[in-house]
């Protein structure tokens, strides 16, 4: 019987997996767009985990507030990109080190 | 008041040799062996007056320590006598052999540079063999057991500028060590059990040993007494050159010829015999190991002989000859007739000694010259040396009369009575071993006094007999060697003369059976021509003169037709081979193996530079650790963070699963 703890853990899973792609990834900063979107979907998981669980439809409500957010951020994210790679013809996160203090 | 006179007995060749050993410079050459004949001769004096005292007068035997060296344990560590018959008569034949070996050096070693060295080695090997026959305990025996094997490395390297003497007391050394080794095994054993090193202890305690048990190997129980007296007994082999530690003895004749009569032939070698003639208490309670005895000692006494067929060298012949003798000896302790081997170790030292000093006396008048096919025809020039070397071989082959006649006579018969386990190979070995004798004795009389005078011219010429110090000793050594057998037989094998000093149980009592029949030394003599041995012995000096006198040529012919046969003896059952390519280099094999493998492998290797390495290795890997980058330490951190929950939460997430 799969229940709640198994979503928690896949969740789990999928946000250590996001975690660690962010710090083992430092040329691309497509794939790091990627992660932030897995994290991002690890926590709707639980959301919609702990909703089903608790009976309460809130957490499915959030979950569509936090997809749109995502989409609109990734939107914008890849714009940035473009016009940074239009700029540096480069996407390396080594070489977007000009605010570094 | 006697404890004093037995002190001076073992003290005063140790005084001596002291004083020539160390103050040789000082006192010269005279003065050198004035004083360790002076030495030898008190003890000889003082001896001859205890066993007199034992004899005639009645002594009790006296047992009791002189001295407490060190208390460990409750293990009392002592210099102590025991003063019985048997050491008085053992004291008595080693003083008076040591006496004629100092008296006949001043002519041997005459040229020689070592000579005070020399007089001090012989007079410390008086009181080391001392120490050995009179001791009390065991902690003392194996004092004098080392310090006589000391002294025989010594002198058999007293030439110590000869590469063969240097192997040949190497290899005397190396083999007492083997003995030694069980020996000390044995004592140990005897300490086990009784918890003392003292002798009366441990034949107070020997039935109680006799009934117990040793465990080695799981699921053996072998008898406590006879594994203490096997172990003994090996030891015994290594001292009195038996199968196989007999090895040693042929090569030791590279020392000078006095030490090889003293040491070779006339004490050292018969310390085993004394030694398991003094523990018969034990050896009486383990059947066992008198039949190992008994096999042994047959095999020496055979085998052995056998060699001196075939060997030239005029020392190295008598050397075979006294290891076929010692096996004799070993043989009559086999069949528990201990008072037998004695006896024929007391008469067996005079004729022995006297042969072994005859053969010096022509090696001084063929110039050092020890082959016997050089020799022949001395008997005109050198008629002293002749005459005593003759009455020597006649008491050894066992002529009519001769002290070793009624040694080796009441020995052979004393085997033929026995039920030992054995008895029969024995009695075939130690009958055959008479004609044995018989023929390589009278093959080296015949070969070195009689026929051609085959030497060169050179040496022809300066023949001549040896002085008055060498002859003497000749003559003085002959009587006895023709008569005391015929003194002392009764007394000694059958009038019970070692008293308690020997014990023998009923069962295996072949000298009781024997004695019943005795009763006097004429008697003994003619009922000996009933038996075998005597015959064959004259067959064997008949074969002697007709192979080495009559046809000169036919040793040479059988030679040929028996040569497997002679490759065999000539290479002396190939045991040295063994020895050398079979142990010695097998055990160095062993140990380079143990050395590459075990040594530089798995310690140098694997745990002392391994253990570096890994640690060097590990050092490497966790250097990576410390990157100095900071997302790689946050990353550490949210594994750590990860794990940690994990752990936290896995009882809330799958413990109600």
């Amino acid at each position: 019987m799969i229940g709640l703890p198994h979503f928690l853990v896949l969740a789990g899973v999928l946000f250590s997996i996001a975690v660690a792609g962010v710090f083992l990834n430092r040329k691309n900063v497509i794939l790091l767009l990627m992660c932030i979107e897995l994290m991002l979907l690890a926590v709707n998981f639980n959301f919609i985990a702990f909703s089903h669980w608790l009976n309460d439809i809130n957490g499915q409500v959030f979950v569509f507030f936090i997809l749109t957010v995502a989409a609109a951020e990734s939107a914008i994210g890849l714009a940035i990109l473009v016009v940074l790679f239009r700029e540096r013809k480069s996407i390396n996160v080594d070489n977007l080190d000009t605010m570094r203090g | 008041m006697m404890q004093n006179v037995y002190l001076a007995i073992a003290l005063a060749p140790l005084v001596a040799a002291v004083v020539a050993g160390l103050g040789g410079r000082l006192i010269g050459r005279a003065g050198a062996h004035t004083v360790t004949i002076l030495g030898v001769a008190l003890s000889f004096v003082l001896s001859a007056w205890v066993l007199k005292g034992q004899l005639l007068d009645g002594q009790p035997a006296y047992n009791g320590a002189v001295y407490t060296w060190l208390v460990t344990d409750g293990i009392p560590m002592q210099v102590g006598f025991l003063i019985d018959r048997l050491t008085a008569l053992m004291m008595v034949v080693v003083t008076f052999v040591s006496l004629m070996v100092h008296v006949y050096t001043i002519g041997y070693m005459h040229d020689d540079d070592g000579y005070t060295r020399f007089f001090a080695y012989i007079s410390l090997f008086t009181f080391a063999m001392l120490m050995l026959v009179m001791s009390n305990n065991f902690l003392q025996l194996f004092f004098g057991w080392e310090a006589v094997g000391l002294v025989s490395y010594l002198l058999i390297g007293f030439w110590y500028t000869r590469p063969t003497a240097i192997f040949a007391n190497l290899k005397a050394f190396l083999v007492n060590r083997v003995g030694d080794f069980g020996f000390l095994l044995g004592i140990a054993g005897i300490v086990h059990f009784t918890g003392s090193l003292d002798y009366a202890r441990a034949f107070h305690f020997a039935p109680q040993i006799a009934q117990q048990s040793f465990t080695l190997f799981e699921g053996q129980a072998w008898n406590a007494m006879s594994v203490i007296c096997i172990c003994l007994f090996v030891g015994a082999m290594g001292k009195s050159a038996q199968v196989p530690l007999h090895v040693w003895l042929p090569d030791s004749m590279e020392g000078p010829t006095p030490i090889s009569a003293l040491i070779h032939a006339a004490t050292m070698v018969t310390a085993g015999i004394f030694m398991v003639a003094r523990m018969s208490p034990l050896f009486e309670l383990s059947p066992t190991a008198l039949s190992v005895v008994l096999v042994i000692g047959a095999t020496t006494a055979l085998f052995m002989g056998l060699l001196g067929i075939v060997n030239n060298d005029i020392k190295r012949v008598v050397a075979y000859s006294t290891l076929s003798q010692l096996g004799y000896m070993t043989v009559a302790l086999g069949v528990s007739a201990y008072s037998a081997g004695i006896f024929h170790l007391m008469t067996h030292a005079f004729f022995k000694a006297l042969l072994f000093l005859g053969a010096g006396s022509v090696i001084i008048a063929m110039h050092h010259e020890q082959d016997m096919r050089r020799m022949g025809g001395l008997k005109k020039h050198l008629p002293i040396t002749y005459w005593t070397t003759l009455l020597g071989a006649l008491a050894l082959i066992g002529f009519p009369g001769f002290s070793g006649f009624f040694s080796k006579d009441a020995l052979i018969e004393a085997v033929g009575e026995s039920h030992t386990p054995g008895h029969v190979y024995a009695l075939v070995c130690v009958t055959a071993g008479v004609f044995i004798t018989a023929l390589y004795t009278f093959r080296m009389i015949f070969m070195t006094f009689h026929g051609e005078e085959r030497m060169d011219a050179h040496t022809r010429e300066h023949l001549h007999e040896s002085p008055w110090v060498v002859t003497v000793p000749l003559v003085l050594l002959a009587i006895p060697s023709v008569v005391v057998g015929w003194l002392t037989v009764g007394p000694v094998l059958f009038h019970g003369y070692f008293g308690g000093a020997i014990v023998v149980s009923p069962a295996h009592d072949v000298l009781g059976e024997l004695g019943r029949e005795y009763t006097t030394p004429l008697a003994f003599l003619l009922g000996a021509f009933r038996g075998l041995p005597i015959y064959l012995a004259a067959a064997g000096v008949l074969c002697a003169w007709f192979l080495y006198l009559k046809r000169p040529e036919l040793p040479a012919r059988a030679r040929e037709l028996f040569a497997p046969l002679y490759r065999v003896l000539d290479n002396k059952y190939w045991f040295d081979w063994v020895n050398e390519n079979v142990i010695a280099s097998g055990s160095r094999a062993l140990g380079r193996l143990f050395w590459r493998v075990g040594d530089e492998f798995v310690i140098d290797g694997a745990l002392v530079n391994g253990s570096a390495r890994t640690v060097g290795w590990l050092a490497a890997v966790a250097r990576h650790l410390q990157s100095g980058y900071l997302y790689h330490y946050a990353f550490a951190m949210i594994i750590g963070l990860s794990a940690l929950l994990a752990w936290l939460l896995w009882p809330w997430l799958f413990g109600r699963a």
